[in-house]
């Protein structure tokens, strides 16, 4: 192993075929995937509004997906189903709208596949980003206060607004208002809802 | 000046070296002296801020309040922050320096034009630095270990190809004669990492990805920066490094050999290990598992050819420091590289997916064994390319047992922690709640290993400060931490 060519040569194959099976391999069969539409033209997964799609660019800037994860496994695979974080193990279909895909890699908190499901009142949201213990008091969430804005009521309390009874950030007579980055957060939030059925994913009725 | 660096330069080897060929290491590690010592000044500037980062980070995790009422600060921009300062700042530029200089002395060859190398490494530091803004101030990609915002990259990968263009035509105006083990891994990894780099970033920006085959992308790149880039040049350093102080050659060329094809082969297919149970076709993630699992073949290779060489002089730990910090860690490599074995192992998976005892087992890697193999190389490359040794035993003693120690209670902690995490996430009759409460303590346990980490990085940083001041003392033998037994 004294020449370069040849040493070259084994470093490049090596490099491409792993390339080919890694990268060009799945692009290949799953590249082209399409959501799929129902009798009445409906598409699944549903594309997102795009308040919620900039609400993905704000769960990227904020490092949402270093603790919570956007898969369910199937049931060989881990409790996810068990613990009733979805009603159907995620295929690839449910994330072709999807850029970049937040798959997630850990779960100090829990899974946020299907947070639109459990949790649908933005108001709730917007509590628990503002101050995370004031919802779970066991919670290691960080706060993103700033994402929001506190200000005195004047006259008519703001559209948006919302009061933190009992929190020290927010003096008596203020309100806390979400910024548009906020709003997007929890709408995209909102948006995380993988219940439908799918050809490859078919959602079994649970059993009452 | 040229005589007291002739000293250092026969010293460790102790055998009877021509007096030509000290002259051209003389050579080479003058054209070195330059660019090296950049790349190491300012791996170490990273290194102090990394650790300041990750510290932040850690501590955030059980002391949620702490610093949040700034964007730039949040929990999800530290983490990251952290990450890609200890990879890219820290890791990378050791392993460049360490790299060119390793080329350097192997081809015996002067590094040529080096103010080249200089300047990309200039462009490579102004590049982590945009990037690190950007991700403080928002706009991380959110990828894994690709979280740089698209107008740091190609600063980075421009600075980073003329640096391996610079090895590769090291290597190709090479001084006839034997190549050796280090120079495979060294040739490979320059040019591996310019094609994963620049392959990864084109696939995610130029090129419209979506869904899924993002997720493919990001941990093909994502574990071969470690695998086809970090991994080898640790390797090249222990490969050099180990039978170098203790004069001998290394055990077996046929071994050699063997370790370098088939990692080359099967760490590349490893990646989708990190996608198990995911949203991906079954075939993909199992070939990861099954290259995974033939890591067994490579790994055991390189430990057993470091063993036999390593064998009869263990005693020698005691007295080099670069020998005590190498050693750990290539005993640290198949270590880790064992335990990723095991956690690609489906059943075993099941309960590391997702939880601490990944990040215990990245750190292990990263640290444990890149990181001290880095930390030995510099204590032997500096003394030669500054002209005098290092000042005090007592601070390399420091230094090495609490990086020591610190990585061995920093990865406890998170193994055990995530060990416990990952029991309980998958019996569902644990709440959240339990979760939580039940890794608070390792997470706690955990900050406190990273402040011992940290003093050993200002002990180091300060030692190599004042080298760099020529503070060291002037001739004389290479510092030991007690004089070895003469002889050899």
């Amino acid at each position: 192993m004294n020449s370069l060519p040849r040493l070259f040569i084994g470093i490049f194959v090596v490099f491409l075929f792993a390339w080919g099976g890694l990268v060009a391999m799945p692009y290949l069969q799953l590249g082209g995937l399409q959501p799929q539409a129902d009798e009445e033209g409906n598409q699944f997964p549903p594309a997102r509004d795009p308040l919620a799609e900039e609400g993905a660019q704000v769960y990227a800037a904020n490092g949402c997906m270093y603790c919570h994860s956007q898969q369910i496994r199937p049931e060989y695979a881990g409790s996810d189903l068990g613990r009733e974080w979805g009603v159907r193990r995620t295929v690839p279909r449910d994330y072709v709208n999807d850029r970049p895909v937040f798959l997630g890699t850990m779960r100090t908190g829990p899974d946020l596949t299907n947070v639109g499901l459990r949790l649908q009142d933005p108001l709730w949201h917007h509590r628990h980003l503002y101050n995370p213990q004031s919802m779970v008091n066991w919670s290691i969430m960080p706060a993103f206060r700033f994402l929001y804005k506190v200000q005195r009521v004047k006259g008519k309390p703001h559209p948006d607004g919302f009061a933190m009874v009992g929190d020290p950030t927010v003096p008596e007579g203020h309100e806390v208002v979400p910024t548009k980055e906020a709003k997007a957060l929890v709408a995209y939030l909102i948006s995380l809802k993988r219940d439908y059925a799918l050809k490859e994913a078919p959602v079994t009725p649970t059993e009452p | 000046m040229s005589a007291t660096l002739q000293t250092t330069v026969a010293k460790p080897s102790a055998s009877t070296e021509a007096e030509g060929e000290v002259v051209q290491r003389v050579e080479v590690d003058a054209s070195c002296r330059i660019p090296v010592l950049f790349f190491f000044s300012s791996a170490i500037c990273w290194l102090l801020l990394g650790s300041l980062f990750g510290f932040l980070a850690s501590w955030k995790m059980h002391n949620p309040g702490i610093l949040d009422d700034w964007s730039w600060l949040t929990w999800g921009r530290v983490r990251v922050a952290h990450l890609n300062m200890v990879a890219y700042g820290w890791a990378s530029q050791a392993g460049i320096g360490t790299g060119l200089w390793l080329m350097s002395r192997l081809c015996r060859a002067p590094l040529r034009a080096p103010g080249v190398t200089v300047v990309a490494g200039i462009f490579w530091n102004i590049g982590v630095t945009v990037g690190i803004v950007g991700i403080l101030a928002g706009h991380s990609q959110s990828i894994e270990w690709l979280e740089f915002p698209a107008y740091a990259t190609p600063l980075l990968f421009v600075a980073y190809a003329l640096i391996g263009i610079w090895a590769v035509l090291m290597f190709v105006n090479r001084r006839p004669g034997h190549v050796y083990v280090s120079q495979w891994y060294l040739l490979a990894a320059f040019l591996w990492f310019p094609w994963l780099y620049g392959t990864a970033n084109v696939l995610m920006q130029a090129f419209p990805l979506k869904g899924v085959t993002y997720g493919a992308v990001n941990w093909w790149y994502a574990h071969n920066v470690l695998g086809l880039w970090f991994t080898p040049i640790g390797l090249a350093s222990a490969y050099y490094m180990i039978p170098k102080v203790i004069g001998r050659p290394v055990h077996s060329y046929y071994l050699s050999a063997l370790g370098f094809w088939t990692l080359a082969l099967f760490y590349s297919w490893n990646g989708m290990h990190h996608l198990i149970g995911g949203p991906f076709p079954i075939w993909l993630i199992t070939a990861s598992v099954v290259a995974s699992f033939m890591m067994l073949i490579p790994v055991l290779t390189v430990a057993i050819n470091h063993h036999m060489t390593m064998r009869g002089h263990f005693g020698l730990l005691a007295s080099s420091p670069t020998l005590r910090f190498t050693v750990f860690g290539a005993m640290v490599y198949t270590l880790v590289s064992l335990q990723g074995v095991t956690m690609a192992i489906p059943v075993w998976n099941k309960i590391t997916h997702f939880t601490h005892y990944t990040v215990g087992h990245a750190h292990l890697g990263m640290y444990g064994f890149f990181t001290m193999t880095m930390f030995g190389a510099m204590y032997y490359i500096v003394p030669r390319l500054v002209g005098c040794e290092w000042r005090s035993p007592l601070m390399i003693k420091w230094h090495f047992w609490l990086s020591a120690y610190g990585i061995i209670f920093m990865v406890a902690s998170l193994s055990l922690g995530g060990f416990l995490q990952g029991s309980y996430l998958l019996d569902k009759d644990y709440t959240f709640k339990q979760i939580v409460e039940g890794t608070l303590g390792f997470l706690q346990l955990r900050s406190v290993s990273g402040i011992a980490l940290a003093c050993a990085h200002l002990v180091f940083a300060f030692h190599f400060v004042l080298m760099l001041l020529r503070l060291g003392r002037k001739g004389g033998e290479a510092t030991y931490f007690n004089s070895p037994e003469t002889g050899a």
